[in-house]
């Protein structure tokens, strides 16, 4: 339900990729509907190929949806990425040519700022994710995980209002990525942005999240919403609490039986022999 | 000095050694009569003689017109196949018509072509230029089409979320993220405009490095003959090297991506 206070929603929304070469039409997501609160911090899993990237990529204007509607601030969202949404890929999408400093400036100088506020902004924005020293180091000499700060810093220096991450920390080690979420959270509450991630760890969404949204084998759609009832002020510690373990594990009950499906479609059919 | 620097400065002696080591065994077979000087002269005349040459300034004109027909030809090949490598890349279906037309291109032995292009051109550097250009553009088509497949597709979706237009992602996004596969047709492409300027020269030219080989060892002036393939090899060797070190500079900021 649209209140004042909803700052990107879905209705009804429905993607389906159309046939290709030897494949029939896949109907990816589906029908859906979000309603994201201004400044809350809300995370997706489910399945794997449920459809959990399609719906940040119908949220950002990358995607087009088939049925539905989209809106961020109010206005539909079609065919382009509205101004004030910033994403953050899953696949390392920092520029190989260009050192941290001018990856993360790119945005920036694009949009014509002044130069000086150029410096300022990229120099807190470096000092922020914890690069400083390596402003002038080209991505390559970088590890995935320095390299996926670089990119969230290039969204973060243009302080947009609804940010959408695609499994940032997908490709690192359980620590590191614990550690993360501790950067995205004081990120959240120091820029007060609206943020949607999508995770395939179940630890990292509850822990995360004011609300986790847990989704169906593919066609994706959600089958249940969690309010996790965490404090604002919290951090990766809270994975300690006895109702963290409680949490992870409804969320798994509400996803097993989705995953073993979703298993079922990529052996065909062999997962109900496991079940069994 | 790190381990890789190490191993790399005992390739670039052992390099050293090898090239040294074979000029070496070449000038003591010259020296000593076991290859005729007449068909071989020792490395060390080459080089006085290529020296004696380039102080007379007698070759300046020839030198000067290889390298011209080199540069147009080089500039025709890579702005053109960079052209064609783009609009077959946003061509899905003429390009799925050309490739096995591009796979076997170099199968074509252009200088059959020769007595066409002197009809069209005459004995001008009309047909040197566009034998070496045909010997060049492929390779960059092929490479200009290596380079934008292989750009990840999150580049482009991380540009729609800059908002930025066609023409700003190509430059932008595009070009700089093909660049390495760019820079490996720009290579290929000036060692095969070489190949074919020199080439040309020798059948259809009346003036030029090709040429003055050809004359030289038509008129058994082997000194002079020697001389200017030493100047030829030199000039290419110098080249090569110049884009190799840019090259590895260039993969090097990039860890090889």
């Amino acid at each position: 339900m649209l209140t004042n206070n909803t700052h990107a929603a879905l209705a009804g929304v429905t993607r389906v990729y159309p046939a290709a070469a030897g494949h029939g039409e896949v109907h990816a997501l589906g029908p859906v509907d979000l309603t994201l609160a201004r400044g809350e911090f809300f995370t997706v899993v489910g399945p794997s190929g449920c459809g959990k990237s399609t719906l940040l990529e119908v949220l950002a204007g990358l995607s087009p949806a088939n049925a539905g509607n989209t809106s961020f601030e109010g206005k539909t969202v079609e065919g382009r990425v509205p101004e004030g949404v910033g994403v953050v890929f899953q696949e390392d999408a920092s520029f190989p040519w260009l050192t941290v400093w001018d990856n993360v400036a790119f945005g920036l100088r694009r949009a014509g700022a002044d130069p000086a506020e150029v410096e300022r902004r990229v120099r807190d924005a470096i000092a922020f994710m914890g690069l400083k020293d390596f402003a002038r180091a080209y991505p390559a000499q970088l590890s995935g995980g320095m390299r996926q700060r670089v990119c969230i810093a290039r969204t973060l220096v243009l302080r947009p209002r609804l940010i959408l991450l695609d499994e940032p920390f997908g490709a690192l080690d359980a620590q590191t990525r614990l550690l993360m979420g501790d950067e995205l959270l004081r990120l959240w509450r120091e820029t007060g942005a609206t943020v949607l991630l999508i995770t395939h760890a179940l630890d990292e969404a509850a822990m995360l999240a004011d609300r986790v949204g847990a989704m169906s084998a593919r066609p994706g759609r959600f089958i249940d919403v969690v309010a996790t009832g965490w404090p604002r002020e919290r951090d990766s510690r809270i994975v300690a609490r006895p109702e963290f373990g409680a949490l992870t594990g409804r969320l798994w009950e509400l996803l097993r039986g989705e995953s073993i499906k979703a298993l079922g479609h990529a052996t065909g059919g062999r997962a109900d022999g496991m079940q069994a | 000095m790190s381990a890789a620097a190490c191993s790399s400065r005992r390739l670039g002696w052992l390099r050293t050694g090898l090239i040294v080591g074979a000029l070496a065994v070449t000038e003591t077979l010259c020296r000593t009569g076991l290859i005729s000087k007449q068909v071989l002269i020792p490395p060390t005349e080459m080089a006085a003689s290529l020296g004696a040459l380039l102080r007379s300034g007698k070759f300046n004109d020839d030198i000067a017109q290889t390298l011209g027909c080199v540069a147009a030809a080089l500039a025709l090949a890579v702005i053109f196949g960079f052209a064609c490598g783009v609009t077959l890349h946003a061509l899905p279906r003429l390009r799925r018509a050309l490739d096995p037309l591009l796979a076997t291109y170099y199968a074509v032995p252009f200088f059959v072509f020769y007595p066409v292009l002197i009809s069209f051109f005459g004995l001008s550097r009309g047909p040197v230029i566009v034998i070496a250009f045909l010997f060049a553009v492929v390779v960059m088509v092929i490479n200009t089409l290596n380079g934008l497949d292989r750009i990840p597709r999150v580049l482009t979706k991380v540009a729609r979320v800059h908002h930025m237009a066609p023409l700003d992602t190509a430059f932008r996004i595009k070009l700089p993220a093909a660049a390495p596969h760019l820079f490996t047709g720009l290579k290929l492409a000036v060692a095969y405009t070489f190949i074919g300027v020199i080439a040309s020269e020798f059948i259809m030219a009346s003036s030029g490095l090709g040429f003055q080989i050809a004359y030289t060892y038509n008129n058994f002036d082997n000194r002079t003959m020697y001389a200017l393939m030493l100047f030829v090899l030199a000039l290419v060797t110098i080249v090569n090297m110049g884009l190799h070190v840019w090259e590895q500079r260039l993969l090097a900021r990039r860890g090889g991506r």
